[in-house]
C-alpha cells in the first residue's frame, strides 16, 4: 500500500491510499481523480496517462522506464524531461509518499 | 441520399462484427470511420501486439484479428466510408439523417455507434497563437506537398512521418526538424539518414526543443522554440508541421443528447439501445453495470444490438433466429453451398 498524492494542474490536490500492485494510473481511476483520462486502458498504447514528476529525488527512485515509454510520451501534451506514463508506475510500499502532477489536458 | 438499414460509426472490431451480424440476418448497413483505415483501436494502436482473449482464437495480432474480420463479413458487400466522420444525426419521421464531414447523407432507422473512445484525430500545439494559422500555414498532415517548395518548414516530431516528411522536403525546402529529445522513435534506417543530413548541413535537427509560439502578421513569419532550461530561439518559418501521433476525441458524438456518462453512452443490455429509439451503442463506448472492456464484450453487444436493429428495419416481420449451421436462408446470405 502507498499513499498517492496527484496534483490537477489547477492545484488541487487528492490523496488515495493505493493497493501494491495496480499502477498510479489505475490509483486516479478507481478513485475518480480527474487528470487522467487513460483511453487505452493501461497498454501503452496512448499517452493520456501523462503525468509529470516534479521531484528530482523522487523521478530517480522509480523503476526505469520501458522501451516504448519515451515513444509514447513523445506523442503525449506537452511532454518534459521528467515525464511518466501512470500506468507503467507499479504501487508498491517504495512508492509511498509519491506526487505526481498533472499536465493541462491529456488529449 | 443513401438509404440504408443501420449506419455503423466505427470500424473497429465491435462495429464489424456488428456488421456481420446484421448481414446474417438479412439487413443491410453502410459504415462510417474517420480513420484511412479499417481496424479501429486494433489497426491504429497495436498492430502488432498480440491479443490472447479472443474465445477460440488462443493468439492473434489487431492486425489478424482486423484481416480475419473484414474476410467474415466480405459475402454482405458492406461499403465503407473511410477518412469520414459523422457529424451530425437528425430525427425526421421516425428515420435518422445522418450527414458526414465529407457531405454525405444517410437515411435509416438505426444508428450504431461503435465508436470506441473516440474518433482518432492528430494532436496538435499546445500553443494557442497556432491555432490561427491551422489549416493553412500550420498542419498536421500533407495533401499536397509542392506547397513547400524553396519554402522554409520547421517540423515537429521524432516518429516516421516526421523523419520521412524531414526528408522527403529536405530535397526542395529548407527543412528544420524539432524534437523534444535526442532519440528518436522512427525506423532506424530514416534515424540515420537524419543525422546524415544533418551532419552535411542539408538539415538543420535541433533536439531538446519544443514549440513555443508561432508568429507572424497575417502570414506566418517564425516559430519560437523552448528548452526546457529556459532558452529558446526563433526559427525563420513559412510552414510548421506537427507529427505527434493521434489521440482520441469523442467529436460530435458527445452533441447528440446520450446522456453521456464519463465519455461512455449508458445502454440497456437487452439490445444496447441508448436512451435515443432507434440508437445503438456498442463496444468500449457504451456502458451498463458490469460492463468489461473486451472485444468478446463488443462482439456479444453487437450481436443482440443487431436484433434490436430488425425491429426497426423490418416492422412487419417477425425476427426468426437461426443457427448458421443449419439456415438455408443464412447460407445463401453468405454464399456458402452445401
Amino acid at each position: 500500500m502507498a499513499k498517492i498524492k496527484y496534483i490537477e494542474f489547477n492545484g488541487t490536490e487528492h490523496e488515495a491510499d493505493v493497493a501494491n500492485g495496480l499502477s498510479v494510473m489505475e490509483g486516479a481511476i478507481q478513485n475518480d481523480i480527474p487528470g487522467i483520462d487513460a483511453d487505452c486502458g493501461g497498454g501503452m498504447s496512448c499517452a493520456t496517462c501523462h503525468v509529470y514528476i516534479n521531484d528530482d529525488e523522487w523521478f530517480k527512485k522509480l523503476p526505469e522506464k520501458e522501451m516504448g515509454e519515451d515513444d509514447m510520451l513523445d506523442q503525449a501534451f506537452e511532454p518534459k524531461s521528467n515525464s511518466r506514463l501512470s500506468c507503467q508506475l507499479i504501487v508498491s510500499d517504495d512508492l509511498d509518499g509519491l506526487t505526481v502532477h498533472m499536465p493541462e489536458k491529456q488529449v | 441520399m443513401i438509404k440504408t438499414d443501420v449506419v455503423i460509426i466505427g470500424a473497429g472490431p465491435t462495429g464489424l462484427f456488428c456488421a456481420h451480424q446484421l448481414g446474417i440476418i438479412g439487413l443491410k448497413c453502410e459504415i462510417v470511420d474517420n480513420l484511412d483505415k479499417i481496424g479501429g483501436q486494433c489497426i491504429e494502436l497495436y498492430p502488432d501486439k498480440p491479443i490472447y482473449d479472443i474465445p477460440a482464437v488462443p493468439e492473434c495480432t489487431g492486425e489478424e484479428l482486423t484481416n480475419n474480420l473484414i474476410e467474415q463479413i466480405k459475402p454482405f458487400n458492406f461499403n465503407f466510408h473511410l477518412s469520414d466522420r459523422v457529424q451530425e444525426l437528425k430525427n425526421e419521421n421516425d428515420k435518422w439523417l445522418v450527414k458526414t464531414l465529407n457531405g454525405k447523407e444517410f437515411e435509416t432507422p438505426n444508428v450504431v455507434i461503435a465508436g470506441g473512445v473516440g474518433s482518432f484525430e492528430p494532436r496538435k500545439f499546445p500553443t494557442k497563437s497556432a491555432e490561427k494559422y491551422d489549416g493553412k500555414s500550420v498542419l498536421y498532415s500533407i495533401k499536397d506537398k509542392t506547397i513547400f517548395k524553396d519554402k522554409s518548414v520547421v517540423i515537429f516530431g521524432g516518429g516516421d512521418s516526421a523523419l520521412d516528411w524531414a526528408i522527403e522536403l529536405s530535397n526542395s525546402s529548407k527543412v528544420t526538424l524539432v524534437h523534444r529529445r535526442d532519440e528518436f522513435r522512427g525506423a532506424p534506417a530514416s534515424v540515420q539518414k537524419i543525422k546524415e543530413l544533418s551532419d552535411n548541413k542539408t538539415i538543420n535537427l535541433i533536439t531538446k526543443y519544443s514549440i513555443k509560439d508561432v508568429k507572424g502578421n497575417g502570414s506566418l513569419e517564425s516559430v519560437e522554440i523552448k528548452s526546457e532550461t529556459g532558452e529558446s530561439k526563433v526559427i525563420k518559418a513559412d510552414y510548421v508541421l506537427g507529427f505527434f501521433g493521434l489521440i482520441m476525441q469523442l467529436g460530435p458524438i458527445a452533441e447528440w443528447g446520450l446522456n453521456l456518462d464519463k465519455k461512455t453512452i449508458p445502454v440497456n443490455t437487452k439490445n444496447f439501445e441508448t436512451n435515443k429509439k432507434g440508437i445503438f451503442a456498442i463496444g468500449d463506448i457504451c456502458t451498463y453495470p458490469g460492463k468489461l472492456k473486451l472485444i468478446l464484450s463488443g462482439f456479444h453487444e453487437g450481436a443482440l444490438a443487431a436484433r434490436g436493429c430488425f425491429k426497426y428495419a423490418r416492422p412487419d416481420e417477425k425476427y426468426r433466429f437461426e443457427f448458421t449451421t443449419a439456415s438455408n436462408t443464412i447460407k445463401d446470405r453468405l454464399g456458402v453451398k452445401e
